[in-house]
């Protein structure tokens, strides 16, 4: 079915878009301006407006639910942002299925992890600034997803790289979190290069900026322009969502606190990248070179993240290449095109429940273990934290694609999609999904047993404090098992009568691919392949023990250990390069640009020092100089004459 | 003879006059060159005077006359005062003005 | 009329060849009272120049004013600062010489070339000129006080800044007042009774004889000597006392020679 981006203006209950958005904007500006006098109620504001930007998410929603498929676009123009005459800029939100799908995603992911920080960073001074970031960052992501234009998005776009850049860096005495958020920054802005380029490209081709005349004008502009476009949009969305190339920052960005861990790089800001590309599906429609450009990088992004998170023994670490891994499914998806998209967006919601379940029960590890993060030095954790274990054990059973948990239902889709591209490139996209999926139960099993079966091999930590793992409270437990909830039933739900599917297509078209594997087989193959790798992780590290130190590993696990070398190739090459260039640069400029200036005053200085002898002080010569002008001069007058 | 060999000598002795002026240290000396390069001048107005049958000439020649005299009377003065600071005569010896 | 006679190319030769070797003499003699005669020397040749070229009351005003005044003058200063120093003719600003020559060598030739291709009318002569007053002062007069009569003012005007000027640059300010004879008398025998070997009388005078009174000859002191004391200390300087023949003295009848 064609897709048309025709929002109406906003009435009634729609109006209240734009206080999703300025709720937790107050929150920040509250928390964040109040300053030390709102530490004892800050982190209960902070709630109180994620929990309410929530509630105006659900009313919106089915405020949408009760009206007709076609008619649930809506736009709400907020103020006038730059009234230049040439050159519109409005803020204004847009209401549609895709931006409610998100904004339920964000606030309702974002209240439970607002909830949990309550507890996780009880014994930290700096909670309230904690609760003000994450406001903040609420606020930028809602302004990302609801904006009506993509200046306003980029706008917000930028807004979360900034927030995410305060919360990484969070404990900011820690050098590795400051250097850590530093990397996560400029590296997103290498990103945000490729989306302002294609922002203004945008305007120069269509006009405008909002949706409408970029979307709709898309038919009429050339295909290289268009192409363009695309290729920068996705430029920007590996920037921010940690695709190859961009993709050594998130690892690093582990460094800031579980939530902030679990909220932004799982769940939702890592997503903005698949959201942009999935509403600029109209461009990809029409620039099909780079719509493959999208896939390829899906697909390598999939397979980098999945072997990086096989050699970690990190787990916050691993469960980041399990992230990267996982958004380069999405990507992938949203690169087949139409019969694509619908899945990439379901996968993101599922992902967002079991991942961000998945984090938040690390944490809740970590809060039990002393904050140590090595799983070398976990084990036998079941006993001892049995909520903690349950909703961890539901996420991963999701995330491996084990029916009927959620992440079978979207995973299984997408492989499908990928064999249904048709071609060699579908089937070398359908095996790469495939070998990841493979890849994926491995790494996660091995999490698992690590984490909570086999020996306990507890150290002591710095200051000689024993590990007592313990239940976490119950203000940490319970967003664990409302997001497990999710992790368990929302794949059903979303698949039921291809309820998502019908919701989302009227905004990203949906077509049937036709795959060359018959699909019930096709899943089974998919089951054979996961019951494999949780084998062979079993075989690993199921019978034997982890051991407590790393041991040496073949040349794929050295250099899994190592990021497959990405953060030594930018090193190297960005880096360096870039040094020797300022070095020549600045040779240059000392040798040559300041060799002119300094080289015209010193021979200025020495001919004037040299002139000068001239003034000799005697009367003598003055006159004898006077009397051979005065002669040149009679000279030439009487030549000039005649 | 073609009275413009006044003309010749004048210009000689004005050529002399120059070349004693920077020829010579002493300033009295120096002094006197310039008077006969004065001197040499009011010849070539005389001489012109009688060529274009005209007194206008021979008037200028009075009034160089009368502005050497002021100077020689000032200049003098000048030696005197830098011979009593200085207790020389020699050109040479004032350059302070030196770089 | 075009040439002259042969009575002006006559008194122009000549008077061109002394003239030309006096601004020579002026330029190379080492004495500059020398110098400074050989200066008058040329004024006095121009003046006749002037004189013959019908410029007559600028020829007379040349010898009154400019030799008389002007020159004398100039001898004035010179006893006053210059008659001891005597100027070496070794120069000591380097190159001053080897440049000088040539520059004003060159001078020269482009003047003379000048007044050689100049178109020169021909001599007309002042005869008509002078006439039309009524003589070479009253046309003089005639054209001084119409025609230049503001420059006229003007330079009278100069003359009196220049005299008021000389007399400012040259007044000495005393700082201390003068001192007495007295007290130059006592600070001498001051000195003569520390031990220094000074003249605490007055000078004597120059010699006063029937055939030498000038200031260069010495007196003769009671025993017959001359005493040095008497000249001048620049003339004795100069070495140019006038030694004098022994005089004959005053003889008792038996004419037998006093002994010294």
């Amino acid at each position: 079915m064609t897709v048309s981006y025709a929002p109406v203006a906003a009435t009634g209950t729609f109006n209240l878009t734009a206080w999703v958005v300025l709720l937790p904007l107050a929150g920040a500006a509250v928390l964040l301006f109040g300053g030390r006098r709102t530490n004892r109620w800050g982190h209960l504001l902070g709630c109180a407006t994620a929990i309410g930007s929530f509630v105006l998410g659900v009313v919106l929603f089915f405020a949408l639910l009760a009206k007709p498929g076609s008619a649930r676009s809506y736009d709400q123009h907020v103020y006038t942002w730059i009234p230049v005459p040439g050159f519109s800029a409005d803020a204004g939100f847009h209401l549609d299925q895709l931006s409610i799908v998100f904004v339920l995603l964000i606030t309702g992911v974002g209240s439970l992890i607002h909830i949990y920080s309550v507890g996780y960073m009880e014994h930290d001074e700096h909670r309230r600034k904690f609760f003000g970031y994450l406001n903040l960052f609420l606020a930028a992501m809602l302004v990302l997803v609801l904006a009506d234009n993509y200046l306003l998005l980029y706008a917000g776009w930028e807004g979360v790289g900034l927030a995410s850049y305060l919360l990484i860096g969070f404990w900011q005495h820690k050098p590795s979190a400051a250097v850590a958020a530093k990397k996560a920054f400029i590296v997103n802005r290498v990103g945000d290069v490729g989306l302002s380029i294609a922002v203004m490209l945008m305007y120069t081709t269509f006009g405008s900026f909002a949706f409408g005349p970029v979307l709709n004008g898309v038919p009429g502009a050339k295909t290289g322009t268009v192409t363009a476009i695309g290729l920068l949009l996705l430029l920007g969305a590996c920037g921010k969502s940690a695709q190859f190339p961009l993709q050594s920052w998130l690892l690093d960005a582990m460094e800031g606190p579980t939530p902030v861990s679990a909220l932004i790089h799982a769940a939702t800001m890592v997503t903005a990248g698949v959201y942009l590309i999935v509403r600029s599906n109209a461009i990809f429609d029409a620039a099909p070179n780079a719509r493959l450009v999208v896939t390829i990088v899906g697909a390598v992004t999939l397979m980098f993240g999945a072997i990086i998170g096989c050699a970690k023994d990190d787990i916050k670490k691993a469960l980041a290449g399990s992230t990267m891994s996982q958004i380069g499914y999405m990507i992938l998806a949203a690169g087949l095109g139409p019969i694509g998209y619908v899945f990439a967006i379901m996968h993101l919601i599922t992902h967002g429940f079991f991942k961000a379940g998945l984090f938040l029960g690390a944490g809740s590890v970590m809060h039990g273990m002393n904050d140590d993060v090595n799983m070398r030095h976990y084990g036998a954790l079941r006993k001892y934290m049995p909520w903690t274990f349950a909703t961890f054990g539901l996420g991963y059973l999701a995330i491996i694609g084990c029916p009927p948990f959620s992440g079978y239902w979207s995973k299984d889709k997408i492989i499908e999609a990928a064999f249904a591209q048709g071609g060699t490139s579908g089937w070398i996209l359908g095996c790469t999904a495939l070998l990841g999926a493979l890849i994926t139960a491995f790494y996660m099993t091995r999490v698992m047993l690590m984490t909570f079966f086999g020996q306990k091999r507890w150290v002591a930590d710095e200051e000689g404090h024993e590990a007592h793992p313990h239940e976490s409270p119950w203000v940490m437990v319970v967003p664990m098992v409302i997001l497990s909830v999710g992790s368990v039933a929302a794949g059903f739900l979303f698949s039921f009568h291809s309820a998502f599917l019908n919701w989302l297509s009227p905004v990203t078209g949906h077509s049937e691919g036709h795959s060359p594997i018959n699909s019930v087989v096709l899943q089974v193959i998919t089951l054979v392949v996961v019951a494999a790798g949780v084998g062979y992780a079993y075989l690993g590290y199921g019978i034997q023990q982890a051991p407590s130190s790393p041991p040496l590993g073949s040349f794929a696990t050295r250099a899994a250990r190592r990021d497959l070398y990405g953060d030594a190739f930018n090193e190297l090459v960005f880096m360096r390069g870039g040094q020797m260039l300022t070095r020549v640069l600045v040779y240059f400029d000392m040798k040559g640009v300041d060799g002119v200036v300094n080289g015209v005053s010193a021979g200025l200085g020495g001919s004037s020092g040299r002139l000068r002898k001239l003034q000799s002080g005697f009367v003598r010569s003055y006159a004898l100089s006077m009397f051979g002008g005065a002669t040149l001069l009679i000279v030439a007058l009487l030549l000039v004459r005649g | 003879m073609n009275p413009d060999n006044y003309l010749y000598l004048s210009a000689i002795l004005f050529t002399l006059g120059a070349l004693g002026v920077l020829i010579r240290r002493n300033a009295i000396v120096v002094f006197m060159c310039i008077e006969l390069m004065l001197n040499a001048a009011n010849l070539a107005f005389v001489t012109f005077s009688r060529m274009h049958g005209a007194l206008d000439g021979q008037v200028i020649a009075f009034f160089t006359m009368v502005v050497a005299a002021a100077e020689v009377v000032v200049g003098l003065a000048i030696i005197i005062s830098v011979f009593r600071t200085r207790r020389s005569a020699s050109v040479d010896d004032a350059n302070l003005l030196k770089y | 009329m075009g040439n002259t006679g042969h009575g002006e190319t006559f008194l122009f030769w000549i008077g061109s060849i002394i003239s030309i070797a006096g601004a020579l003499g002026l330029i190379f003699s080492k004495k500059i009272v020398h110098a400074a005669l050989c200066l008058c020397t040329v004024m006095l040749c121009l003046a006749f120049f002037y004189m013959a070229q019908g410029a007559v009351f600028l020829g007379v005003v040349q010898i009154v004013v400019y030799t008389g005044a002007v020159m004398m003058l100039f001898l004035f200063v010179l006893m006053l600062i210059g008659i001891e120093s005597q100027d070496s003719l070794v120069e000591t600003i380097r190159g001053q010489r080897w440049l000088a020559v040539p520059f004003v060598v060159a001078f020269g030739a482009v003047l003379i070339g000048v007044y050689a291709h100049a178109n020169l009318p021909k001599f007309v002569g002042t005869d008509a000129a002078n006439a039309k007053g009524g003589g070479n002062v009253q046309s003089l007069a005639l054209l001084l006080f119409s025609r230049y009569f503001w420059a006229f003012e003007v330079s009278s005007a100069v003359l009196i800044i220049a005299a008021t000027g000389a007399m400012v640059l040259t007044h000495r300010e005393r700082t201390v007042p003068r001192k007495s004879q007295r007290e130059l008398s006592i600070e001498r025998f001051e000195r003569w009774g520390k031990g220094e070997k000074i003249q605490v009388t007055g000078l004597p005078n120059p010699g006063v004889y029937a055939q030498h009174n000038a200031v260069d000859t010495p007196a003769l002191l009671p025993d017959g000597t001359p005493s040095e004391a008497s000249v001048n200390a620049t003339l004795r300087g100069r070495d140019t006392v006038r030694g004098f023949r022994p005089l004959p003295l005053p003889s008792r009848g038996d004419n037998k020679e006093v002994s010294k």
